[in-house]
């Protein structure tokens, strides 16, 4: 068997169409971009895809979990935060710090009028110790906010609320505390890492093609989760909890682990986002960014995971590309793309694919029936899945309202030709 | 305890439940709207503090105007009813167009709710300005009347109380105790059932929806009278009146009084004796906490799911 045969036959990848759309990805993320575009430029897509791990996160979490988390940006804030910290203290050495009253420690403390480093300060000053924080604390707080409300049956719109309540908590709670945390400006002028400038040119090159690569472990890893049992059930309790819940398996720790490596990986990309970016700020915690990531996800399609990183990809670019010469047309697309993407097309950019490579029949396979569903890969099948719900329930609604439902479809038809001419544009 | 004597923080006490008690009542207007739309309805409108901000430019207008006609001393009456009946009419468009087919995906509702949000902040910003701008009062409501020396009622304050009162009471003689809150809980309790007997159960959606709508527009009107409006001051208050609302239980009148007052008041007190932001963070964490311990809420109506 020859590797193409070996990876096109894996499950985890997720068949022929899995390991090009990877592949492309790849091509996009590693060759395209860095060749075309200069490093300014780069630099500014490493952010957008330090927010691609919050995506790659919620699409585990909401489009296969069913958990609407309104609080990724706690913990990419959380990450981000620890890796700021360390970075913080090596800026803030005696010697370049001796014009403060207490030279040492970080410039906003001397502000302050704080007189020395505050406890949880001290283990910052290691980078073990710090990326062993931004890997545990995060997920840490997610499992305490997990295990509280999961365990207790808290799900849908109330765990929505209560995680935004949260986000809210943390960013007010950065600004309040300026001493301790930067507050509103947060923690900027960080320069090097164990001496390495992180801010000339070449050091921007290597952090790219390093935030590259874990974020394509972090895809390689759910798709691994996700083409395992523990994916099929992850579906089966985002459609029909109480099924699973009485075929015997505790729903609850499912969920809690899901929540946990969600906010692990927005943790990483917190981090990453810390080391390219060179400051961290509130800006990055609070409710606006949390709900935004979400977004990013829906965009892409919430249930594919290279469609979230398209869709992180594509709605920064906008972002950027508005508000830089029509600043006031944002919110406008912002706030349209929020409603069209959830009315019109709730499966995103990855659906709009596989609608439009299956009519055209590009990936003929995908149409013929899966044989082993338990083995079947987990884009297909969600895409499958989404489908399915989406159908029951147009068919449950009253007669009244399926005429207004077709009336939404044939809408609908009108945009996504002009949606996945723009993808197609982005792979070539 | 804090460096004051006993008095003195009785005095404290008095005092900042007083300025407590007009966030108490923006809060409760705001709450009383969201607890009809997602405690009957369970959709999560996260543009009910723009349908807030609608009410509020409403009475900024309307203020102007009545400066230039000469009826200052009671365009009020005026402003609440418009108020109202703008808010109420957006509401019904919105759930027209947007909301009645998102009823079976209640977090997509979340979701395009926040982008009407947006929108609707970007349209008052281009249209009224991105500065704030307050009512001008009539001037019967600038005083302040004094039952002892040291305790200063201001006058609007009473006011908005009152017209909450009489929001909370209306509120509750619709839902409690006529036809179409009947209908209203029908529909709730078992949205089939409710069918079959006649009921249109669509139309009660648009009217419930609207009508959560328009109290925001009320509880707009009355927010000019204590502070300024910009276009992005409903949002300062969404999570406040989300809180308020799951932290009373969501389908309780009661509990969403009790919980509005508790949490202006714990948040009004609180800020006196740590900074703002503490005061927010402390009474937010607890309400967190007790969330978590007690996800139903304080008031729950005991139901078997």
């Amino acid at each position: 068997m020859t590797l193409w045969e070996k990876m096109k036959a894996s499950p985890v990848l997720g068949g022929k169409e899995g390991v090009i759309g990877l592949a492309v990805l790849a091509a996009i993320i590693f060759v395209v971009l860095p060749l075309g575009v200069d490093i300014f430029r780069l630099n500014l897509i490493g952010k957008y895809l330090t927010y691609a791990f919050v995506a790659v996160g919620l699409v585990m979490l909401w489009g296969h979990g069913g958990i609407l988390s309104l609080g990724q940006g706690i913990f990419f804030g959380l990450g981000g935060y620890a890796m700021a910290m360390f970075l913080k203290l090596e800026a803030s050495d005696p010697l370049s710090t001796k014009i403060q009253s207490t030279p040492g420690i970080p410039d906003f403390m001397d502000w302050n009028q704080l007189t020395a480093l505050p406890w949880f300060w001290e283990p910052f000053k290691s980078l073990p110790f710090t990326i062993f924080a931004v890997l545990t604390i995060p997920a840490l707080f997610a499992y305490i906010i997990g295990y509280a409300m999961f365990k207790r049956r808290v799900g849908g719109v109330y765990f929505s609320i209560i995680t935004q309540a949260v986000a809210l908590i943390l960013s007010i709670l950065i600004v309040g505390q300026q001493g301790y945390t930067g507050g509103v400006n947060g923690m900027t002028d960080l320069r090097t890492m164990l001496g390495w400038d992180i801010r000339t040119d070449s050091a921007k090159y290597i952090l790219y093609f390093v935030n590259g690569l874990l974020l394509f472990g972090a895809i390689f890893l759910s798709k691994y989760i996700m083409s395992s049992k523990f994916g099929m059930l992850l579906l089966a309790m985002r459609d029909k909890e109480e099924r699973v819940r009485f075929s015997g398996y505790d729903v609850s720790n499912f969920k809690i682990f899901i929540f946990c490596l969600a906010a692990m990986m927005s943790a990483v990309g917190g981090a990453m986002f810390t080391l390219q970016v060179g400051f961290m700020s509130p800006s990055f915690v609070g409710i606006v960014p949390s709900i935004e990531m979400v977004i990013f996800c829906a965009v892409g399609g919430r249930a594919s995971l290279i469609g979230a990183v398209y869709g992180t990809l594509l709605v920064n670019y906008g972002k950027t590309v508005f508000s830089e010469n029509y600043p006031e047309m944002w919110l406008y697309l912002m706030g349209g793309l929020f409603i069209a993407v959830v009315m019109f097309f709730p499966s995103g950019l990855a659906g709009i694919w596989d609608k439009y490579a299956t009519k055209y029949g590009w990936f003929k396979e995908k149409a013929k029936p899966v044989k082993k569903p338990e083995v079947s890969t987990s884009e297909v099948e969600a895409q499958a899945v989404l489908t399915d719900t989406a159908t029951e329930a147009s068919l449950a609604t009253e007669s009244t309202s399926v005429v207004s439902k077709k009336v939404t479809r044939k809408k609908a038809d009108a945009s996504p030709a002009i949606e996945s001419n723009k993808l197609r544009g982005a792979e070539a | 305890m804090f460096g004051y004597s006993m008095a003195e923080i009785g005095n404290i006490v008095v005092m900042q439940g007083f300025s407590g008690l007009s966030m108490f009542t923006v809060l409760l207007l705001m709450a009383l709207g969201l607890a009809i739309i997602f405690g009957q309805m369970g959709v999560i409108n996260m543009a009910h503090g723009e349908f807030m901000t609608i009410g509020a430019y409403t009475t900024v207008l309307i203020s102007k105007v009545a400066a230039t006609y000469g009826f200052t001393n009671y365009y009020f009456v005026f402003a609440i009813a418009i108020a109202f009946v703008l808010a109420f009419a957006v509401g019904y468009f919105i759930e027209f167009i947007m909301i009645r087919h998102l009823y079976k995906r209640p977090l997509d509702t979340l979701l395009a709710t926040w982008g009407l949000s947006l929108v609707m902040q970007q349209i008052f910003r281009s249209s009224f300005g991105a500065k704030e701008v307050s009512a001008e009062l009539p001037e019967w409501m600038l005083g302040s009347f004094q039952p002892t020396p040291d305790i200063d009622i201001p006058i609007n304050g009473v006011f908005v109380m009152v017209l909450a009162a009489l929001v909370t009471f209306g509120v509750y003689m619709f839902m409690f105790k006529s036809r179409w809150g009947l209908r209203v809980r029908a529909t709730v309790q078992n949205r089939t059932m409710a069918g079959a007997v006649g009921i249109n159960t669509a139309k009660v959606d648009r009217v419930t929806f609207a009508l959560g709508c328009g109290i925001a527009g009320i509880a707009g009107a009355a927010f000019t009278t204590i502070a300024s409006t910009g276009p992005t001051t409903g949002t300062l208050y969404i999570v406040d009146s989300f809180m308020v609302v799951v932290f009373g239980g969501a389908a309780s009148i009661v509990g969403t009084i009790a919980s509005a007052f508790g949490i202006a008041q714990a948040q009004s007190v609180l800020q006196f004796f740590m900074t703002s932001s503490m005061g927010k963070v402390s009474t937010l964490l607890v309400i967190v906490t007790i969330l978590m311990m007690k996800p139903e809420g304080l008031f729950a109506s005991k139901l078997r799911k």
